[in-house]
């Protein structure tokens, strides 16, 4: 998926019970393809959450797992349900892409592999969100830079970045 | 001492655990290029080698670090924790040291 383009259409299930779409709202939004087995996606998992917190005003976000549970049973549908509910609920959907048509229609090459589209649904920033899964002071810096800009309306410096994690499991 | 380092090149964390490894091998004072890699290809050389993701390093054919006993074999990247609790695509560097020295 190129810089500026619009996004595909979808709908999916989410752990919460509910069917999320996108596009569509008033707000910037930020798609993370993401999983559970994954130890990058783990490691960036709680500056992703905290970004999403951070913003919750401001921007949308939606998190994706588009895994082959066949494979990969740690990311079922029921394992991705079992992991939120002892978390004790996340702030954020977290969405399964069970046929990988979502995954393959945006070119999500990892988990996690970060899009963030303006409010008009334009992308305006595809890659990691930051630069070091080590280091947690980094605060997913990438990602929240792009939504400053995306929220004051101009483009983000830094645009695109090599998303880094393990490949998505395909069927 | 034998030491391999397993891995599968769905997982992009080989180059840090061998950088790792080396590293730490070099400070204890063993030879960092006595390394063995084993490359799994296969679902069925990883079932036969019991191979619990990526990377896994053995020392003298023993895991470094023990993998849980719900952990699957199979072609996956392997979670560990560092000493902090974080997850990590590799070990806790003084877990391996402890390991070597053991």
């Amino acid at each position: 998926m190129q810089l500026g383009a619009e996004p595909p259409e979808f709908t999916l299930p989410a752990t919460d019970g509910e069917e999320h779409s996108f596009p569509g709202g008033d707000r910037p939004t930020v798609v993370v393809f993401t999983c559970n087995h994954c130890p990058y996606a783990l490691a960036w998992h709680d500056r992703i959450v905290d970004t999403a917190t951070d913003y919750a005003d401001r921007v949308r976000f939606l998190l994706v797992n588009p895994n082959n549970a066949e494979s990969h049973p740690r990311d079922s549908f029921d394992a991705m349900r079992e992991r939120v509910e002892a978390d004790g609920g996340w702030p954020v959907p977290y969405l399964r892409d069970e046929a990988q048509e979502v995954a393959r229609e945006y070119g999500a090459k990892t988990t996690p592999d970060v899009f963030v589209f303006d409010v008009g649904g334009a992308l305006r920033y595809r890659g990691a969100p930051d630069e070091d899964h080590k280091d947690p002071s980094l605060h997913a810096q990438w990602l929240r830079v792009a939504l400053d800009a995306v929220i004051a309306g101009v483009e983000p410096q830094l645009a695109e970045t090599q998303p880094v994690g393990c490949s998505v499991k395909w069927k | 001492m034998r030491v391999e380092l397993l891995w599968w090149d769905g997982c992009p964390s080989y180059p840090e655990a061998l950088e790792e490894l080396r590293t730490i091998l070099r400070e204890e004072g063993h030879d960092p290029d006595g390394i063995e890699s084993v490359e799994i290809e296969s679902d069925e050389q990883a079932e036969r080698e019991r191979f619990p993701g990526s990377p896994t390093i053995r020392i003298d054919g023993r895991d470094a670090i023990a993998p849980a006993a719900s952990d699957p074999v199979g072609l996956t990247c392997r979670v560990y924790r560092l000493r902090d609790g974080r997850p990590s695509p590799t070990p806790d560097p003084e877990d391996l040291r402890d390991a070597i020295r053991s």
